[in-house]
């Protein structure tokens, strides 16, 4: 089932600032769209709202189905959406648990959770630390580790947050790669908020830059 | 107090008891307990609850992720209460009475054999108490080390 995101005439005020105007558009093809623009002018703010984990001040957040109707907010759409956050969020636990951790809620068999996780690490290229402990990776590895968990679940969006903030070079070639490769999949519609142009431009099939609280594509 | 035979729980008729024992180390060790848990969950990092969230969690299985997270805390806790109940004498004195054979246990033996002036049994056997108070300790505290990755250890 494909899902379509609506943002319609989202405000959203900050300390008597508003950070997003009015504002809409609507995500409804699996690409990758990148949402550019300085630190502090609601990148995050705007994502997290899409994601659901913020209520907008005014204005409508809707996920609907291929017949346009739109999905009641309860923990099945949950399941279908992740987001990553820059700090990545780490438990304390190995690479594989880590990974693992949203096949398991989900009460996957655990020869599948094995074979999928497997896969999974495998194309971000994480198999060989998968016993270490994941909070002594990269911050580059802990971000590849990040993306291989919201993937290994076959979420209908996933949200990105600055996925190559304190990156180094190598590490942010190998996270195009991989967002390439999965483009290319079509399995989810991927939105990433970043600042970093060249990354944004390698990447991104649709860019919007987000100004004054403003969409501009 | 409250267990003696006029008191309010006297029909209980548990002083001079191990149950009366018990329920006064618990008493005890339940404040340290709770209050070493209560810091080391809201010590867990925000963005862990967050990322449990957006990873498909039930409200119940986020609660059992953060309490996962803090699960080194809470055994740092568990120690506490643990060395705090071990060397308590005065409490289980009281309500059990120090009866031998039903009520005797190694504290109130070493306060009654240090009374009547056995120095050489009350030390003999306060080094036995310490013994396995420093072998459950460092049992502990290896397990808990376990959980800490090498590289932040030193913190």
């Amino acid at each position: 089932m494909d899902l379509k995101l609506i943002v319609s005439k989202i405000w959203k005020v900050y300390n008597n600032k508003p950070v997003l105007k009015d504002l809409s558009f609507i995500f409804d093809r699996k690409r990758i769209y990148v949402i550019m623009g300085p630190n502090g002018n609601g990148k995050t703010t705007f994502l997290k709202i899409c994601a659901l984990l913020e209520v907008p001040d005014k204005g409508k957040i809707l996920y609907c189905n291929s017949n346009n109707i739109p999905l009641a907010k309860d923990i099945n759409l949950f399941r279908k959406i992740t987001y990553v956050f820059p700090q990545v969020g780490i438990f304390n636990a190995s690479v594989f648990d880590n990974v693992a951790y949203g096949l398991k809620i989900r009460g996957f068999k655990k020869k599948e959770i094995v074979a999928r996780v497997e896969e999974v690490l495998d194309f971000v290229g994480l198999m060989h630390k998968k016993k270490q402990n994941a909070l002594t990776l990269s911050s580059g590895e802990a971000k590849r580790m990040g993306i291989a968990r919201a993937m290994v679940i076959n979420p209908e969006f996933i949200f990105l947050d600055e996925p190559t903030a304190f990156v180094d070079i190598e590490n942010v070639k190998i996270i195009e790669k991989i967002l390439l490769e999965l483009k290319e999949k079509e399995s989810s519609t991927i939105i990433i908020a970043t600042h970093d142009t060249s990354f944004a431009l390698k990447v991104g099939d649709v860019i919007l830059k987000l100004e004054e609280g403003k969409i501009l594509t | 107090m409250l267990f003696t035979r006029s008191g309010p729980l006297g029909f209980l008729h548990l002083l001079y008891t191990p149950t009366a024992m018990i329920i006064a180390q618990f008493v005890l060790a339940f404040p340290i307990i709770t209050a070493l848990t209560q810091s080391a969950i809201v010590k867990v990092d925000p963005v862990i609850k967050l990322t449990a969230k957006t990873l498909g969690a039930t409200p119940f299985q986020i609660a059992l992720t953060v309490i996962k997270e803090a699960r080194y805390g809470i055994f740092a806790g568990v120690i506490a209460g643990l060395g705090r109940v071990m060397a308590e004498v005065g409490a289980i004195l009281i309500v059990g009475g120090n009866i031998a054979g039903y009520t005797r246990v190694m504290t109130t033996t070493i306060a009654l054999e240090t009374d009547k002036g056995n120095f050489e049994l009350a030390l003999a056997l306060g080094i036995i108490l310490l013994t396995l108070s420093f072998i459950i300790n460092i049992s502990l505290y290896l397990l808990q080390k376990r959980g800490i990755p090498p590289n932040i250890a030193w913190i």
